[in-house]
């Protein structure tokens, strides 16, 4: 009697399992296949909206990694190749020469380099800029904006939530599908694709 | 000729096209005599996608593979193994991303809000460990999750708790995967990715305060098994729950227990069911009354902490950067007209209008009373089922694993003197 009435009791247990379970896989995987129906084949990273961007610094600040994955890039085919570039000198700057303390970049990241009367041309070397947007406030400012901050690809860790775009004051952060990320600044403020 | 002239207009007009874009520069592009031709303007490309399908198939191989040494092989050298390869690959070469923990927010917010697109990675690094799981126990936490595999690899001393300490602790897990859904379903922030403890030290770059919270639990994880598996992590709640259901679990003899009380205490993480010697059957009647106590005293519970979390609704809604300058601007609407923080100063330069940002700040906030609420709610519940569960006694003969805490690492299993298919008990190595 005894061992009848425990057996059965183990089979309402495994009976009761058994349904829990298949129920689950089926929610889990019915789940599954409703958010990946708008989901396959397009995989999504972290565009930066240079239009949007009012070069508050927080990208230099707020980036999981040190330095942070969003560094400038130099759209050469806006830059009218200034002497007097707003990017590359501090507005108080004494003279037009490479010295630091002429400097905008805190990290003297532009490289300047003399190419015909009157032009000069200006690099970026990647490695040692951090993101702050400060030339590209200068340039915005005084130049034609060539300058724009965008992240780059190759170093973003395409975290879950961008921690920049928690921070961004100008909502400029949305994630796109990865073929073309990059989104610029045009001279008439306008989002443009290069 | 015909074809030089159709080539030579389509070169002006998208020449033409192309000047118009860049047509009211404050300085016009040179044009050099020096014949010096400008740089290209760089665009570093992302990884490959390809490496995204990559890391799906080494979530799926490793956890087969695991499921098989635990539950197969029964070797706890193979899954220390697998587990500094899940540390290697998933923890310091995929720097901790995509993780399963995570994942869960993306789902919510994915449910919650249709524009978003969660990635299929993403997807599969939550569905599969629950449908391991609901199979074969909680295979993922024990050597394929990164976050569980390091702090595994640093149990050097276990200690063990209280059983009261550890119900008591068992509770956070709740709330913090109460709060996550909360911040994940209103848009307003991933927790779990920002206050992931290990994420600094996989990255090998974090700030301080991210790397001493990492070191702190590795530390802690010296002598208390796994602190963040069994105490926070929101995603073990869930593998908690499916794992219950499990068909196959890992056991810990291979064959019939001889009650020798060796595994005993083999187990760091107080996962093992201890033999409950069999008492007298206590009276129908308390028995009704208590449960009956039981059902009322679960939905009051329910109301309470639904009233709890609601009433802190304005609290917890700012950390939403929306409410947080909205209720800035409404309580200082002077700030405006000065120059005081960067998003004042963006929302100036926005062109939004002040009404416009107190509707969405006031929508966000009515989704925090209603969430704070469900929330609330869900966690009376589970204080509910804690304390009915703690008043129920189950009887055991054998010392089983506990099939929701177990996480499968297959310590007690060496522990076990009794040999498959054989009457012979193997002499122990310790």
């Amino acid at each position: 009697m005894t061992k009848e009435k425990s057996n059965k009791k183990i089979d309402r247990r495994e009976f009761l399992n058994n349904t829990f379970r298949f129920s689950l896989v089926v929610g889990i995987g019915g789940l599954g296949a409703v958010l990946a129906k708008n989901t396959l084949g397009t995989e999504m990273v972290w565009q930066l909206d240079a239009a949007k961007c009012v070069q508050c610094g927080r990208c230099a600040t707020d980036c999981v990694l040190t330095p942070s994955a969003v560094k400038l890039i130099h759209v050469y085919d806006m830059c009218g190749y200034c002497d007097l570039c707003g990017g590359y000198f501090r507005p108080e700057a004494k003279d037009r020469s490479t010295a630091a303390e002429n400097q905008l970049c805190p990290t003297s990241a532009i490289e300047r380099k003399f190419i015909e009367e009157p032009f000069f041309e200006y690099h970026i070397n990647a490695d040692l800029c951090i993101g702050c947007a400060k030339c590209m406030k200068g340039c915005g400012s005084f130049g034609n904006g060539s300058m724009q901050i965008q992240v780059n690809h190759d170093l973003c860790v395409n975290c879950n939530e961008c921690s920049i775009a928690r921070v961004c004051p100008s909502d400029a952060y949305t994630r796109v599908p990865a073929n073309d990320p990059y989104l610029f600044k045009g001279t008439s403020g306008q989002s443009m694709k290069i | 000729m015909k074809k030089q002239i159709i080539v030579i207009l389509f070169l002006i007009f998208t020449s033409l096209q192309f000047t118009s874009v860049f047509a009211q520069q404050r300085f016009p592009k040179p044009e050099f005599e020096s014949g010096h031709t400008q740089p290209p303007t760089l665009k570093p490309e992302a990884r490959a996608p390809i490496l995204e399908y990559l890391d799906i198939v080494v979530l799926l191989v490793s956890l087969s593979l695991v499921t098989w040494l635990v539950l197969k092989k029964r070797s706890r050298i193979g899954v220390l193994l697998m587990s500094i390869f899940s540390i290697a690959y998933f923890g310091f070469f995929r720097e901790g991303c995509v993780c399963s923990v995570g994942s869960l927010q993306n789902i919510v917010l994915a449910i919650f809000n249709p524009g978003y697109h969660i990635p299929i990675s993403v997807l599969v690094f939550f569905a599969v460990p629950l449908l391991f799981s609901l199979f074969y126990g909680r295979t993922f936490c024990a050597a394929v999750c990164p976050l569980g595999a390091i702090q595994d690899f640093f149990l050097l001393r276990p200690v063990s708790m209280k059983a009261w300490v550890q119900s008591v602790l068992g509770v956070i897990p709740y709330i913090y995967l109460g709060l996550s859904i909360l911040y994940a379903a209103t848009s307003t922030d991933f927790v779990i990715c920002r206050y992931d403890p290990f994420i600094g030290i996989f990255r090998l770059n974090a700030t301080f305060m991210m790397f001493v919270l990492g070191g702190a639990f590795l530390l802690i994880s010296m002598f208390i098994g796994r602190p963040y598996c069994r105490f926070l992590c929101p995603y073990g709640v869930l593998l908690n729950l499916t794992s219950r259901l499990s068909k196959k679990h890992l056991t810990i003899t291979p064959a019939a227990c001889i009650q020798c009380r060796l595994c005993e205490d083999s187990c760091p993480f107080g996962a093992i069911n201890k033999p409950v010697p069999a008492k007298v059957a206590e009276d129908r009647k308390t028995i009704i009354r208590r449960y009956s106590w039981m059902i009322i005293l679960i939905p009051v519970l329910m109301f309470i902490g639904g009233w709890t979390v609601a009433s802190f609704h304005e609290t917890l809604a700012k950390v939403n950067p929306k409410v947080r300058l909205a209720s800035i601007i409404h309580e200082n609407p002077t700030i405006l007209d000065e120059d005081t923080s960067i998003d004042i100063d963006a929302f100036r330069s926005s062109g939004k209008t002040r009404a416009e940002l107190f509707t969405e700040a006031a929508d966000i906030v009515s989704d925090f009373y209603l969430g704070g609420w469900i929330s609330g709610a869900f966690l009376g519940l589970v204080f509910g089922l804690t304390l009915t569960k703690l008043t129920i006694i189950r009887y055991r003969i054998d010392y089983t694993p506990n099939k929701g805490t177990c996480f499968s690492c297959a310590r007690c299993v060496d522990y076990c003197p009794v040999v498959k298919d054989k009457i012979e008990i193997k002499t122990l190595k310790i």
